[in-house]
């Protein structure tokens, strides 16, 4: 008799059979869907609903909080010993009032909106990583300008934002301020010709081959 | 009797020598009252001068000293931050001295369009100051006040 394996077409078969099978799971799927339920209270549905919602958006921006911490970001020894190890030394790791940034304090933006558009584009880094794109500190050198432009561009075009969400321009006192720094703020800062990152690029990491760009020689 | 009495002089004076000895500490200017076989407390580091104020060379070849601070500033084949302000081209911006005509030389004392590679590493000359008392006073006289008193009638 014919069997299965003898069938050339068996292979088609049983491809064309599960499709159908999908379709057909679909289908009932979405009678049951848009089917007034006869079992549950539309009240328990919806109190259900709520409390499904609360715990699958608590448990997002919990995931999401998790991976805007400095522990997440130096899991991964092209940030921990490249970046990072090069913040140490910095005035934003150690200063005498104690207060210092974190990785996410400079490279997330802060509000919602700001910040899912900033993950999402950070699923290009979990590319990288897995491809293993930096993954020697010879590759990091050689992609350090494309980095660094990156943020550079980004700082850049939202106005220092990550800056100021320490470094208030209204709350500057120049009077505080060395001699330089105040003439220089207040000719370009307060004035709005410039924003932090044009003079202050390079402040929490060493910077790439600088030749180029605006400012430096 | 007298040779008894002798000895134990002797023996107060040796007594009295050693412990002499050993209750005095050497004290150094420098050092302060540490013992010399111990490590003294480190002082502790001051701030830098940062008055941004040009501040008088002793001589006229004296690199002049940094009036401000320089933390955190790269200087290194990647890129030079001192020169973001004192570049030729930086200066209208900046209204930092421009770095001398001399840093454009190469060593056959041909001018360069910029600064010479062996006049880039700024910290080589030029330091910032620290504003600690020295603990060894410094009598150099500079080349004026000498002048003038070799100058008849001047002050000596």
């Amino acid at each position: 008799m014919t069997t299965t394996a003898d069938d050339p077409n068996a292979g088609l078969n049983a491809r064309r059979s599960f499709l159908a099978r999908s379709r057909d799971f679909a289908l009932e799927l979405w009678r049951v869907l848009t089917r007034p339920s006869s079992v549950f209270a539309l009240g328990t549905l919806v109190l259900a609903g709520f409390v499904a919602g609360v715990i699958f958006w608590g448990g997002f921006n919990t995931a999401l909080e998790l991976t805007n911490t400095e522990k997440f970001c130096t899991g991964c020894h092209e940030m921990k010993d490249n970046v990072y190890a090069e913040l140490k030394s910095t005035v934003h790791f150690t200063n005498r009032s104690g207060v210092r940034a974190t990785c996410p304090d400079c490279h997330v933006p802060h509000n919602w909106t700001d910040k899912i558009a900033r993950k999402m584009q950070a699923s290009k880094e979990v590319w990288g990583k897995i491809f293993g794109t930096i993954d020697t500190r010879e590759k990091f050198q050689d992609h350090r300008l494309e980095l660094a432009a990156h943020e550079w561009a980004r700082f850049k075009a939202n106005d220092s934002l990550e800056c100021r969400n320490c470094h208030s321009a209204d709350s500057m006192d120049v009077t505080k301020q060395s001699p330089r720094a105040s003439v220089a703020h207040q000719r370009f800062l307060f004035t709005k010709e410039k924003t932090c990152i044009d003079c202050h690029k390079g402040i929490a990491h060493q910077l790439p081959d600088m030749r180029g760009v605006p400012g430096w020689q | 009797m007298m040779k008894r009495s002798a000895i134990i002089l002797l023996a107060f004076a040796i007594a009295a020598g050693t412990s002499s000895l050993t209750a005095q500490t050497v004290t150094s200017g420098l050092r302060g009252p540490t013992p010399l076989n111990d490590e003294g407390p480190a002082p502790p580091m001051l701030p830098n001068r940062n008055t941004s104020e040009k501040e008088v060379r002793n001589y006229p070849e004296q690199p002049p000293v940094i009036p401000h601070t320089i933390d955190g500033y790269q200087v290194d084949l990647n890129g030079n931050k001192c020169l973001s302000c004192h570049a030729r081209a930086r200066t209208a911006e900046s209204q930092a001295p421009m770095v001398s005509i001399t840093h454009f030389m190469d060593r056959d004392g041909q001018f360069l369009a910029s600064v010479s590679p062996r006049r880039f590493f700024c910290t080589e000359c030029h330091v910032p100051q620290s504003t600690a008392t020295p603990p060894v006073s410094n009598d150099f006289i500079d080349i004026d006040t000498l002048l003038s008193r070799a100058t008849p009638g001047g002050r000596r």
